[in-house]
């Protein structure tokens, strides 16, 4: 599956090559950072008109992991809209889809800094969620221990050069990667991201493969 | 010229330095002479900054000195906000600008009241506008300022140019006729190659091996120019001379990374004839008059022979002598080019391709730019773009598209409603969001500028020049690189400025700038696989000739007519040399291609690296059999599939949706918002390909890079005289000939199952070094060790 297999709390959760994180014991499917509606968002703000296809790209991924998993629930870690009213802008084509992936599945969307508040678009909301000895949450607290979170869009450089969206992983948290078409990244290197992981922490690189690496290797 | 004052368009050709620009001026400055004429008279455009400051300077005394009550200023990016406003209230006789600042300029509101009265344009170095898309916007705003000033007349300056009635076709208001003038080509140039005592090293673009030869020519000249290709060449070469100057000759750094101020003081100098020498790049480039030049030196091969009589024509500034230039390869194979173009230059056999259609991403920005001014009809706005040549047969729907491009965004699934860029309001189109002009106009122009930040030393507030931001973010704190000639230490980075002290280490990491890599002419490299083919190699040098002749022993000559293939083990990765003289972009393009090939035979490649005569492809496995690589059939089948996922495509699609306005120009004020504002604009490429395939942004990346960076026009030209002819050579070792490639930069990575397996590969060791993956991957040590 090319996944890479991790223990959190004593929880076994997969690391997707997609940028995904599979908890196999309970059929949860967690994803973060969608920012869907983002070019709706940046056409309203700034007059530009980006490709308005970030929402279907998003979503199409979406779609690939849902057929493959079968997940009995479906965590989207905040973020998931640019803003509120980029959640009102999805057409009826994306709504359709999304009412699609949520029907017979447990739907969460976890609140992130740009959607703080209910979509009309079906699904629970939440502030965080409890499952377990895991807590998911959209942004890390400092404190936490069996914390999955995303806000960061973490990426990682390797030595030699080239950087990949990553998930980064120790023994009290996993922070996973922006999920969404149209999302930059945040380097490894930065203080914030050094300040939350421990020393030994693992960056696990998306792509084909999800291919784990020293956190302190990366750039 | 006066004969001729009233012609509506007219194109003067005279070689660099003629005092054509004074003639130029001269109907204006009759025209002036009786102090009736109030606002702007007549607008000078030329494609450089420090040119439009050289024409004041030069105009200033003869204006002076007759009395004349003209006015003359210039407007530039370097002019200040407070004398910008002030030029736009209360105009001069005279403006002196740029395209760019032109553009600016037309997309005010005032811009009719301002160019009312305006009578005649004159655009310098038109020649060197005409290769670019600087020169399309010039015509489009042009083609404004016809329609705000119906008797404007058009004078064209030019150097010497292979067809003088293409620029002329594009200078004048289509349909009218544009008049030619030639003057006096004066005597030929006396060109020779620089002989020394050293040999040219193997590769690199350096040429410091040339330096005490250099150097005793400066002694024997009064003036002399050192031209270089590129400004960390000119950099590198500067800071060496410095080094071996004992005598302490008076010599000076310009090009176009440096500050203005950095800028005027050499220009200063210079003028004053206080400098003997000035070490420089292509902002030097042209007719700016530098008086007493009477040595031009170019450092490296000069890639195209019609920018080397250019470049020759700036010494001596008078028509009775013959200009005096030295060409100094810097490297071995370059040795063999500079013969070539000498041949060519002798000859007067000058190179260059006929133009294209006008490019529909400046057309965008255009649109953008009018509506900025006010609101427009599109019927009139057709009109207006149709009497640039460029644009004579731009249909309608061509034109609408690009309307609904800049208007809605042009998207076919999935519509701009509510957030639409311009409106149709009673068939006049406006801006949404007035707000929006300020956006557009920041995104003015063409030239695509790489990130750069700007340097100064710490506490003070003076900017020393720029660096790539990419260099920028390799540099750690106590790191030394070279700027303006100087050693500086790299502090910090504050505010989007690199802060630095200064240092006086000797040997420093050197500032790595973008400079324009132009592909040799299909015309020079002819002539060197003619000189290969003849076996006449006895106009080179006995060091170059050794070298050819050694590359006879080992493996063989490339020819016209066939490809040398050439394979070889190197550091434990299977290499192959295609020796296609094609120039450097086709070769890019061939390398994609190849790669592209190389990954569905499961060869693995790795990456790739090309110059103008060849391309060498490295991987995991060895190419036993070019057959399926070089078949002129597969390679254009191939091209279709291959053509949407190239890094070629993603980079020209990042430079026309920039000049368009899908997205906006890297500035620091934007760069410094936050993080998630800023990705990839491959991912926007990416996401229409497979959403959007028929956009017009990919339309018009394709068709741009098709003739530019792809090339496609030259690998063309090397099918057909190649037509799958191939020799191919295997050997143990790197041959003569690829030599100079391993040290080649500007490698390009193929990112396909190999680089999976490499990273795989490198994850891994990572691991295993750090002994994490006994609690991650508690599996078998990794068989090999990393190594690329």
């Amino acid at each position: 599956m090319n996944a890479h297999i991790l223990t959190l709390s004593g929880v076994s959760l997969h690391a997707l090559p997609s940028g995904a994180l599979w908890a196999p014991d309970t059929g949860t499917l967690t994803v973060s950072d969608l920012h869907l509606g983002k070019s709706d968002r940046i056409a309203r703000r700034r007059g530009i008109m980006l490709p308005p296809y970030e929402t279907r790209a998003t979503l199409d991924k979406l779609d690939t992991l849902i057929e493959t998993h079968e997940p009995q629930r479906v965590i989207c870690l905040g973020d998931s809209f640019d803003d509120i009213d980029a959640a009102n802008s999805l057409d009826e084509v994306e709504k359709m889809q999304l009412a699609r992936q949520q029907a017979g599945r447990d739907w969460i969307w976890i609140e992130g800094n740009h959607d703080p508040g209910p979509v009309d678009l079906g699904g629970r909301h939440l502030k965080e969620l409890a499952c377990g000895p895991l807590t998911y949450r959209h942004i890390a607290e400092t404190d936490a221990t069996g914390e999955i979170s995303g806000h960061y869009h973490p990426k990682c450089g390797l030595p030699r050069g080239g950087s990949r969206p990553a998930f980064l992983i120790d023994a009290a948290r996993v922070i996973l990667p922006a999920f969404g078409a149209f999302t930059g990244g945040l380097r490894a290197s930065h203080p914030a991201l050094q300040a939350l992981m421990s020393k030994d922490a693992t960056a696990v690189l998306t792509g084909k493969k999800a291919m784990p690496v020293p956190f302190a290797a990366t750039r | 010229m006066l004969d001729r004052a009233d012609a509506p368009a007219l194109l003067l050709i005279a070689p660099t330095g003629g005092g054509k620009t004074l003639a130029g001026f001269l109907p204006t400055l009759a025209e002036l002479s009786d102090g009736q004429h109030v606002g702007i008279h007549t607008l000078y455009v030329s494609p450089l900054k420090a040119l439009a400051a050289d024409i004041k300077r030069n105009l200033r005394t003869p204006v002076d000195e007759m009395g004349l009550p003209i006015r003359i200023e210039d407007r530039t990016g370097d002019t200040s906000a407070t004398q910008k406003k002030r030029q736009r209230a209360d105009p001069p006789h005279i403006l002196l600008t740029t395209p760019e600042s032109l553009a600016l300029l037309t997309s005010y509101e005032d811009a009719p009241r301002m160019f009312r009265g305006l009578q005649r344009v004159i655009v310098d170095e038109i020649h060197a506008l005409q290769e670019s898309k600087r020169g399309d916007q010039l015509m489009l705003a042009l083609g404004r300022l016809q329609r705000l000033a119906p008797g404007l007349r058009r004078v064209g300056l030019s150097a010497t140019v292979e067809d003088p009635a293409i620029i002329a076709k594009s200078l004048a208001c289509h349909p009218d006729p544009c008049e030619i003038l030639h003057a006096d080509p004066g005597p030929a140039p006396d060109i020779s190659m620089l002989v020394t005592e050293e040999k040219p090293p193997w590769s690199g673009g350096g040429a410091a091996y040339a330096i005490p030869a250099v150097l005793e020519q400066v002694r024997k000249h009064k003036t002399t120019l050192i031209f270089h290709n590129t400004r960390a060449q000119a950099e590198i070469f500067f800071h060496n001379l410095w080094l071996s100057n004992t005598d302490d000759l008076p010599i000076g750094i310009h090009h176009g990374s440096l500050s203005r101020d950095q800028r005027e003081k050499v220009e200063g100098a210079m003028v004053r004839g206080d400098l003997r020498a000035i070490v420089c790049t292509g902002s030097l480039d042209l007719g700016i008059d530098w008086g007493d030049v009477d040595l031009v030196i170019q450092i490296g091969a000069p890639k195209n022979v019609k920018r080397l009589i250019q470049r020759i024509g700036r010494a001596n500034h008078r028509y009775n002598a013959p200009s005096k230039a030295l060409l100094v390869p810097a490297n071995r194979f370059e040795v063999i080019e500079c013969i070539a173009a000498l041949d060519a230059a002798m000859e007067g056999d000058l190179d260059g391709d006929p133009p294209g259609p006008g490019p529909r991403d400046v057309l965008c920005q255009h649109i953008l730019i009018s509506a900025c001014a006010g609101p427009f009809s599109a019927d009139d706005l057709f009109a207006e773009v149709r009497t640039v040549g460029a644009f004579a047969n731009l249909t309608r729907a061509q034109f609408d598209e690009c309307l609904e491009f800049c208007a809605t965004g042009g998207y076919a699934l999935r519509a701009y409603d509510k957030w639409k860029r311009l409106k149709e309001i009673n068939d006049m189109w406006h801006l949404r969001d007035p707000r929006a002009t300020r956006n557009i106009r920041m995104n003015i122009g063409t030239i695509q500028d790489t990130d750069t930040l700007k340097v100064r030393f710490k506490g003070s507030f003076k900017s020393l020049g720029e660096i790539e931001e990419g260099f920028a973010a390799s540099l750690t704190p106590g790191d030394t690189f070279l700027i303006g000639g100087r050693i500086v230490r790299y502090e910090s980075l504050r505010e989007m400025t690199v802060e630095v002290s200064r240092n006086a280490s000797k040997k420093p990491k050197i500032a790595t700038f973008m400079g324009t890599k132009f592909a040799t002419s299909t015309q020079l490299q002819a002539r060197i696989l003619r000189m290969f083919e003849t076996g006449d190699l006895d106009s080179l040098p006995d060091h170059t000739r050794d070298w050819l002749n050694l590359q006879k022993e080992v493996s063989k000559l490339p020819e016209a007519n066939r490809i040398l293939v050439e394979s070889f083990h190197h550091n434990g990765q299977a290499h192959t040399v295609f020796y296609g003289f094609a120039g450097r972009n086709a070769m890019q393009t061939l390398g994609l291609l190849l790669t592209q090939r190389m990954e569905q035979l499961a060869l693995n490649p790795l990456g790739f690296v090309a110059t103008d005569y060849a391309t060498m492809v490295w991987g995991l496995d060895p190419v036993t059999d070019p057959t399926p690589l070089l078949q002129p059939d597969a390679l254009r089948d191939g091209f279709e599939t291959w053509l949407q996922g190239n890094a070629v495509m993603k980079k020209t699609f990042r430079t026309a949706a920039t000049i368009a306005g899908l997205i906006e120009r890297n500035l620091p004020q934007a760069r410094k918002s936050g993080r998630q504002a800023t990705f990839s604009s491959d991912i926007l490429y990416e996401t229409l390909v497979k959403y959007d395939p028929d956009h017009l942004m990919l339309d018009i990346t394709r068709d741009e890079a098709l003739s530019g960076l792809v090339d496609l026009g030259r690998i063309e030209e090397m099918l057909a005289r190649t037509n799958g002819r191939f020799d191919h050579v295997v050997r143990d070792h790197v041959t003569p000939l690829a030599a100079p490639l391993m040290l080649e930069v500007g490698r390009v990575p193929i990112k396909g199952e190999g680089r999976e397996l490499l990273v795989e590969r490198e994850t891994q060791a990572l691991m295993e070094a750090s002994g994490l993956n006994q609690i991650d991957v508690p599996k078998s040590k990794p068989q090999w060790r990393v190594g690329w």
